[in-house]
């Protein structure tokens, strides 16, 4: 019986080792979505030349597009990490009743289309708590804070998601063990949970900011599209195809790709550097 | 010392039910038990984690029961040991002072303390990461007693440990406990630990304690 087992179970060293088959399936499917992203890139820029893109960026109003996506996008994350890291924390720590409606509540704005969300967002302002909102101090709909709103309803929610995953990898024990050490439940969080959330908190504001410069649909709808006023990059490549500037559309998007390359590099090596 | 007075925890399906114990001042009590009859939810309760249905808990006389945590001046060493990742290992052993607002130089001097106490010295600048098994625990047990507590818990602290730094460790576990006085209790189903450090044992059966005697 053990000279049979013997014979059987001894696996071939060459098996054991290195796998070339299985290494190249790997490569090869995982890196086929890697091609396509670089292959749109290569057609974007072989389609343009550089003549164009410097006439697209000597334009006013391109400029003012970039400038109002940047800022816009930049406040948009900050918020949405505000928002994300105590709802990210509740969900990940408490447990109440209407958690799981919470849960799934936070989950619309990612499920629902992005026309549905400015549209839902115009109508709210047409209520009368809303417009009362507007009048005591300051406009909103179809104004740059209606940018703003329409990217951080989305935007929010991808950065909750993130928070809570952070959350739920550090252990409560920790928390738990600061209390003994003599912390209130602030402090715990403050000097224990927070400084290693860090890393997510990192990612979180990426995320919503990556988010929020490809908005276009609530931003559509709720913001509009009035050039010098309410024009981010991605209304600017619809308004630039709207009246068949294909050229003008094309080296604005390479304007958008180079910048959110530029951040998400410029964050991720931020988070590296970072004990955690 | 550590007195549980008819203690009855529930947690979901699970409960403990009409618990008494006492652990006498400065000794070193070992709990033992099957894994799954309560070990560890009764620590958690003695540290102020666990609702507790009925029953008192006393710490030197004093009625903690209905205390925070923050408030029960107990050390705690749980089972994964719960090192703060991001703090070296000078700051774990400082945390609980600067919780408690001590002045630098008295911090200092404890953090000095603790690291020559447990042999932490070389180590006062790493991160947990950067930690082996056995100098973690150390660290753990450096962050619960830095408050000076009267009362230390501790939970399988030794369970993940190879033979020869577990030996070690209980040597280093009874000269702290005879230098600070501290009253254990130190939870393990381990035979070999129970014998080595326990001037009591208690045995946790059935939802019921009963003392054994130290052979």
């Amino acid at each position: 019986m053990s000279n049979h087992a013997q014979a059987v179970h001894p696996v071939p060293a060459s098996r054991s080792d290195f796998d070339p088959a299985f290494v190249l399936a790997l490569f090869i499917i995982g890196g086929s979505y890697v091609v396509l992203i670089l292959a749109m890139i290569a057609a974007d820029v072989a389609y343009t030349t550089p003549e164009q893109l410097l006439d697209v960026l000597s334009r006013r109003e391109i400029l003012y597009a970039i400038k109002l996506s940047l800022i816009s996008c930049s406040i948009t994350a900050i918020l949405s990490t505000w928002a994300a890291v105590p709802l990210g924390y509740v969900l990940s720590r408490y447990q109440f009743r209407g958690k799981r409606l919470i849960d799934a509540l936070v989950d619309i704005p990612i499920v629902l289309p992005p026309l549905v969300v400015g549209l839902s967002l115009l109508i709210l302002f047409q209520t009368l708590p809303a417009r009362g909102f507007e009048r005591w101090f300051f406009p909103v709909t179809y104004e740059i804070p209606a940018v703003i709103l329409a990217q951080f309803a989305v935007s929010c929610a991808f950065a909750v998601r993130t928070m809570r995953v952070t959350f739920d990898q550090i252990t409560p024990r920790q928390e738990q063990i600061a209390l003994t050490l003599g912390c209130s439940r602030s402090q715990a969080f403050w000097l224990v949970v927070l400084p290693q959330a860090k890393r997510g908190i990192l990612t979180a504001g990426t995320i919503a900011w990556a988010r929020a410069l490809g908005e276009f649909g609530p931003i559509l709808v709720f913001a509009g599209t009035t050039r010098m006023r309410t024009e981010v990059l991605s209304t600017t490549v619809f308004l630039e195809l709207s009246v068949g500037q294909l050229e003008s559309a094309v080296a604005v998007s390479l304007v958008m790709v180079v910048a959110a390359a530029i951040v998400l590099v410029l964050v991720r090596g931020i988070g590296m550097d970072s004990p955690r | 010392m550590i007195r549980v007075t008819d203690l009855s925890i529930r947690l979901g399906q699970f409960a403990l039910k009409g618990l008494s114990f006492a652990v006498q001042e400065n000794k070193y009590a070992v709990l033992m038990g099957k894994t799954g009859s309560g070990k560890t939810t009764l620590l958690e309760a003695i540290c102020g984690f666990r609702r507790v249905e009925t029953g008192d808990i006393l710490l030197h006389g004093r009625p903690i029961t209905d205390l925070s945590p923050a408030d029960r001046g107990i050390g705690y060493v749980p089972q994964d040991l719960a090192l703060f990742q991001t703090m070296t290992v000078r700051e774990h052993l400082a945390f609980a002072q600067k919780i408690r607002r001590w002045d630098r130089s008295a911090i200092k001097a404890r953090v000095h303390e603790l690291a020559e106490l447990l042999g932490l010295t070389q180590l006062l600048e790493r991160r947990p990461p950067g930690l082996s098994g056995g100098e973690s625990q150390r660290v753990a047990l450096g962050r619960a007693l830095s408050f000076r507590p009267r009362v230390l818990l501790l939970d399988e602290p030794l369970s993940a440990l190879d033979d020869e730094t577990r030996a070690e460790m209980y040597q280093l576990l009874r000269s702290v406990q005879l230098q600070t006085g501290v009253t254990v209790l130190h939870v393990t189903h381990n035979q070999t630990e129970a014998r080595t450090l326990a001037d009591q044992i208690l045995y946790l059966k059935d939802g019921a304690i009963r003392e054994e005697p130290v052979a």
